[in-house]
């Protein structure tokens, strides 16, 4: 069994096509597909004037796309209005793509203090959908589309799904959760507008993942890199022989993972898997998507400016240099964002791609500029868990966050029992600490177990008190 | 009625040791013990010599026990068949709920330590009954 095609493609090109037929049947069945597309050059794109347009044309577009911008911000948003008038810039000061620096941020905190609408550039009439994260408080971020907004995410999800080599012929099955979540709606409108036939089976009961992804054939998976892994693990618990299933491919994204996780699911699913980064300020999935190459995540420039800024200063940073990413949604009419900080490090590669596509790649993401945890692809703020607490009597300021990962992340929070919450009757500390439970879930939207633990166990430090334990790293 | 203390016990290598060891320090004497537990906590009940609950719990704030008192009551229960089922049977019928009972010896006679919902209720029902309720002074 083959495991590489690098060098055969290069045989098989000076030896004529016969070879290609000669070899292919010693591939492993991740792989077959992809030799041959290498083999003849065929790399199937979605857009191919809009993702392989030369970066000349392109930085040219998005400077004309970025002027229209700015007017549309400046003229229905009267939170942009205020900064451009405090900035003292008009509009009109955009000329080209490199003025984008004039323009102001926006950061998590604007879009909490504008909540839930007040971001938006159009009436509620005009909004057709609306999804929501986390945010840093008790109240979630939201996102508010229009029908142009829908119909552009799915576009870019189209491209996003073919980037990675699906076309039609495939059977995706979205595990992502299909809600107020933008994984699983995200994958689902991109995938069916390629034509693949998507089984939207959303998260968990993975017993019933396997049955389906026996029985339906499906050729793709979507879900958390850390589900995909459960599923293989889950698979080899129960005896399916990971050989026979029909799966090849599995997009991973919505939380951070190594190319040595990316090693793992791929050699105990044996398929091929991909990461795909998003947010929901920013559509949602599909920002940008590894390629057959998997050499970095191509950015949809023609959608997006993305910019590397210092995480302290939020200066760009040089080309090339680490920093925290900001992106300018060039064509959203709903809730436009201008220069929106990620709070993710990374970096971004503009060098053209071997797989013909011109726009810009980020590297995965290093780490993140903020407190902000992901716990299972959904994202955690340590102040919504303080949050949570605060609006249960009886419950002191202390808590401590601990995350570890055992294949699944799981999410615990230590909380100290008072003379008040103490009691001689188990239920009543039970019903307490079920009580916080649930309260967690409501405002983090991701279970946590609760801890009840004695006072004045948990550390107490000078000012900002150190509340999470994330024990995930040396797994990872 | 008889007090009793509760004290909350993280699930933690050594935090009974070190509870049993501050109550020989300040000689404490443990009369009837109960624990429940859960996966990651467990609750101590404890009968102390009656005289000595209010010092024992002074005791274990100091060293940050969170711990109550709690009135429970001490029955006197004959050892034959159904002698535990006549005193349950006359709460059940008077709708007093039982929390948790546990037993203990005293002075070499089986005692069942019972914590109900409405202990006044209980005790005189149960007196009127002609129950032998265990007094904190025989205790
Ligand atoms: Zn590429």
């Amino acid at each position: 069994m083959i495991h590489s095609y690098h060098g055969l493609v290069k045989i098989s090109l000076k030896n004529e096509k016969i070879l290609i037929v000669k070899y292919v049947n010693f591939f492993h069945k991740s792989l077959k597909e992809k030799f041959i597309k290498r083999c003849l050059k065929m790399t199937i794109y979605w857009n191919e004037k809009a993702e392989c347009m030369p970066q000349e044309e392109l930085k040219k577009l998005q400077g004309e796309k970025l002027k229209k911008f700015a007017h549309y911000v400046y003229n229905n948003v009267d939170f942009y209005h205020k900064k451009f008038d405090e900035l003292r810039i008009k509009p009109e000061d955009i000329k080209s793509v490199n003025d984008i620096t004039k323009l102001p941020l926006t950061y998590k905190t604007d879009l909490r203090d504008n909540y839930p609408f007040n971001l938006n550039a159009v009436p509620m009439g005009e909004i057709i959908r609306i999804h929501a994260s986390s945010g840093t408080t008790g109240k979630p971020t939201v996102v508010s589309y229009t029908r142009k907004d829908i119909s552009d995410w799915t576009e870019i999800m189209a491209r996003t799904v073919m980037a990675s080599g699906i076309t039609h012929e495939d059977v995706v099955q979205n595990a992502y959760g299909y809600g107020l979540f933008t994984g699983g709606l995200g994958f689902h409108y991109g995938a069916e507008k390629v034509g693949c036939s998507v089984i939207p089976i959303s998260g968990g009961n993975t017993q019933r993942q396997l049955m389906i992804m026996q029985d339906f054939k499906s050729t793709v998976l979507t879900c958390t890199p850390s589900y995909a892994l459960y599923i293989a693990e889950y698979a080899k618990k129960e005896g399916i022989d990971v050989s026979k299933l029909a799966l090849k491919k599995a997009i991973c994204g919505a939380e951070p993972w190594s190319d040595n996780l990316r090693k793992t699911i791929e050699a105990e699913l044996e398929i091929d898997a991909y990461d795909i980064y998003g947010l929901s300020e920013i559509y949602g999935p599909g920002v940008s998507i590894e390629c057959e190459e998997k050499n970095g995540m191509h950015v949809w420039e023609d959608f997006f400016i993305v910019e590397v800024l210092d995480r302290k200063t939020h200066e760009p940073v040089e080309p090339g240099e680490e920093g925290v990413l900001a992106f300018t949604t060039l064509e959203k009419t709903g809730m436009p964002l201008l220069r929106y900080i990620t709070y993710d490090i990374a970096t971004i590669n503009k060098e053209k791609c071997s797989c013909g596509r011109t726009c810009c790649r980020m590297s995965k993401v290093t780490g993140r500029a903020d407190d902000m945890l992901i716990v299972r692809g959904i994202n955690v703020f340590p102040s919504q868990v303080e949050a949570a607490l605060m609006t249960i009597p009886g419950v002191a300021g202390y808590y401590q966050i601990i995350i570890d990962r055992d294949i699944i992340d799981s999410l615990s929070v230590q909380v100290e029992l008072t003379a008040d919450t103490f009691s001689d009757e188990m239920k009543v500390l039970e019903n307490f600490k079920r009580d916080i439970e649930l309260k967690l879930y409501n405002i983090l939207q991701v279970r946590a177990s609760v801890e009840l633990v004695a006072p004045g166990t948990l550390p107490r430090t000078e000012g900002k008190a150190k509340h999470v334990i994330d024990k995930r790293t040396k797994n990872i | 009625m008889l007090k009793q203390i509760s004290v909350f016990l993280p699930n933690q290598v050594g935090t009974l040791f070190k509870l049993t060891q501050i109550l020989m320090d300040n000689d404490i004497n443990m009369r009837a013990i109960s624990v429940a537990e859960t996966a990651d906590f467990g609750i101590l009940r404890v009968l102390v010599d009656q005289n000595k609950t209010e010092e024992c719990v002074k005791v274990l704030k100091a060293e940050n026990y969170l711990s109550l008192i709690t009135e429970v009551i001490a029955v006197d229960v004959p050892d034959k068949p159904g002698a535990l089922h006549d005193i349950t049977r006359i709460l059940a019928e008077e709708r007093v709920n039982i929390e948790y009972l546990y037993s203990t010896l005293v002075k070499e006679k089986a005692i069942i330590v019972i914590r109900v919902d409405d202990i006044d209720k209980a005790v005189n029902i149960l007196k009127k009954k002609g129950v032998k309720l265990i007094e904190s002074k025989e205790f």
